[in-house]
């Protein structure tokens, strides 16, 4: 069920509709149902797997919590009878019981991701291996359907399994509320990947009916499907042109097709989240945000700072720190320091959590070379930049340009530029033919290629780069207005019904006028869905 | 407290680590600063950092570090 299916349209008007209607203790109960129609929906053989993931996080955490309750009250009755060693002892047998419970779930949870979501791509490596040594013998390939959000629940329980263990919050007890969380259909397919102690504040509350806060999330609702429709669905069909005829569209139909890919995806992403983050505020729910003006970005860790903001925090909690700080790793600090030197030994190690951290996100976005290649490249980016900081210190003591405006455009004209080049390993899904066509991008670079009528044979007419023209400027204008006066929904919040309800019966025409579909017409996959 | 303010000024030395308590919050001290604090510590003061004690509350200020590196030594 696509968020651009009518079936969806239906589900969450429906589930809306009853939401305030039965009677509040009912409402999340309503939201596990509605999630598991929503799932029913893409294959009722996924629900077995989400099930099996919901059921085993609950049961571990439960036992990890367990765990702690009964430390807890072995050290209150031996306040008195035991020394800071016998303590110590008695939180380490615990923590090593705890381990136990977290590592077990996170193998099976883990394993299950594995093997549905990459076994096929070890394959197709092992069989390539096998070729190279002259071999005949060759691996039969698996035939299991990759569920739909698995990337998306796994991560999500898996840090609230992670969380418990750290004793960040106490295990939840209601095995259907955990489920709840795991499943909540607006996020399953493209996140955000939210953190349990901030969605089951209001996942779980009772909700009162506001046709304000209604309204405002629809606009919302609203907002993304026209990113979606009339941005991102209406420039998909240049992209493809130009990505699936290399040989045709080089030079600087690389560039165009780098340009035009940015502007798809951004709107495609940011608008499937906006989708989400307003279903949700249609219900009371508030889900964290995932993006905060990324094209805006000044460096490329800003750039990651403000890009799918929940999954970077994933990462950064749940595979960095814990391996920078890991005892292997500051041995290796240690060891870089004697040998390499206080500078660099210093670094050592946290560049090597870097790239495998990286590593590890590239591949979460697909099982394919193209996705390690980009989350290494994005890897390598970050340490070249760390290590040309005593350099750019230089050149800011001798040109002191820093802060002024012209300076600002330039650093973020320089990391737009940046991020689409690595995106390209994204966009041609091929790493030579990537390397090939960025090569191409400046050897032959003609622009008089592009502007002798070839942009009108990209699929787009005149008519579709007017749409997308205006519609540029009305998202770039609504960013601006944010940033100089505030939300504009909080601010139409405080005007009048009438005016609330006209503008946003204006965005649902503009979506129905100027929407990349009709008859014959498919609207397409977001494509976060497919991670 | 001299050596831990030695340390953040290593990283910084722009930055007025006395009287700021929004090190993590502004911005300050980003991911890379963190993991190199951590093993700086480890260093200089022999405290292992658990991951889990990697939260704003405990690096946001030096007076929250110094406390954190106390209260882990002690334990």
């Amino acid at each position: 069920m696509l968020f651009t299916s009518y079936s969806f349209v239906l589900l969450v008007a429906a589930t809306t509709l009853l939401y305030y209607v039965l009677p509040r203790k009912a409402q999340w109960p309503l939201l596990l149902v509605a999630s598991g129609v929503f799932y029913w929906f893409a294959g009722p053989s996924f629900l077995i797997h989400l099930t099996v993931t919901s059921v085993t996080t609950w049961f571990a955490a439960l036992r990890i919590g367990g765990i702690g309750g009964r430390l807890a009250t072995a050290l209150a009755a031996g306040k008195e009878s035991l020394d800071k060693e016998g303590r110590k002892a008695l939180k380490a047998k615990a923590k090593s019981a705890q381990r136990v419970w977290m590592l077990a779930a996170l193998l099976l949870n883990f394993g299950i991701l594995a093997v549905v979501k990459y076994a096929n791509f070890a394959i197709v490596n092992v069989n390539a291996a096998l070729a190279a040594f002259g071999s005949a013998e060759k691996l039969s390939f698996l035939t299991i359907a990759l569920p739909m959000g698995i990337s998306f629940y796994t991560f999500k329980t898996m840090a609230y399994l992670i969380d418990v263990y750290r004793g960040k919050f106490p295990a939840e007890r209601n095995v259907f509320r955990l489920a709840l969380f795991a499943s909540f259909f607006p996020q399953l397919v493209q996140g955000p990947i939210s953190r349990f102690d901030d969605l089951s504040k209001s996942l779980f509350e009772e909700h009162r009916f506001d046709r304000r806060v209604v309204l405002s999330g629809l606009q919302r609702v609203l907002w993304g499907f026209f990113k979606k429709l009339v941005v991102a669905d209406r420039i998909l069909p240049a992209v493809a042109a130009i990505v699936k005829n290399p040989d045709q569209y080089d030079g600087a139909f690389v560039l165009v097709g780098m340009l035009f890919y940015a502007v798809q995806l951004y709107a495609d992403f940011t608008g499937g989240i906006d989708i989400t983050i307003g279903i949700s505020e249609m219900l009371g729910i508030r889900v964290a945000e995932n993006f905060n003006a990324p094209f805006l970005a000044r460096s490329i860790t800003d750039y990651w700072r403000r890009w799918h903001i929940t999954m970077g925090t994933w990462f950064r909690d749940y595979i960095f720190y814990p391996m920078s700080v890991s005892g292997p790793m500051l041995k290796l600090s240690r060891w870089g320091r004697e040998k390499l030197g206080e500078g660099f030994g210093r670094r050592l190690t946290v560049y090597l959590t870097t790239l495998v951290t990286w590593f590890a996100t590239g591949i979460w976005h697909g099982s394919s070379w193209n996705f390690v290649a980009w989350g290494l490249a994005n890897g390598l980016a970050i340490i070249v930049s760390q290590e040309c900081e005593p350099l750019y210190a230089r050149f800011h003591r001798r040109f002191p340009w820093k802060g002024k405006p012209a300076y600002a455009a330039f650093e973020v004209v320089r990391t737009f530029l940046l991020m689409s080049c690595l995106r390209m390993f994204d966009t041609y899904r091929d790493v030579p033919l990537t390397f090939r066509m960025f090569g191409s991008m400046f050897a032959r670079f003609d622009l008089a290629r592009v502007f002798d009528g070839s942009l009108l044979k990209l699929g787009l007419s005149v008519a579709d780069y007017g749409v997308l023209a205006a519609a540029l400027v009305l998202l770039v204008a609504s960013r601006v207005a944010k940033d100089r006066a505030g939300d504009f929904r909080s601010r139409l919040a405080e005007r009048p019904a009438a005016l609330r309800t006209a503008l946003t019966f204006v965005l649902l025409l503009l979506i129905l006028v100027f929407g990349a579909y009709g008859i014959g017409y498919d609207a397409k996959q977001f494509i976060y869905n497919q991670f | 407290m001299d050596e831990l303010l030695a340390i953040l000024r290593k990283l910084h030395a722009d930055v007025d680590f006395e009287h700021r308590a929004d090190l993590i919050d502004a911005g300050v001290l980003d991911s890379f600063d963190i993991v190199t604090l951590v093993a700086e510590i480890d260093h200089v003061f022999d405290v292992r950092i658990p991951a889990e004690e990697i939260v704003p509350e405990n690096f946001n200020s030096a007076a929250a570090l110094d406390a954190m590196i106390r209260r882990l030594s002690d334990d």
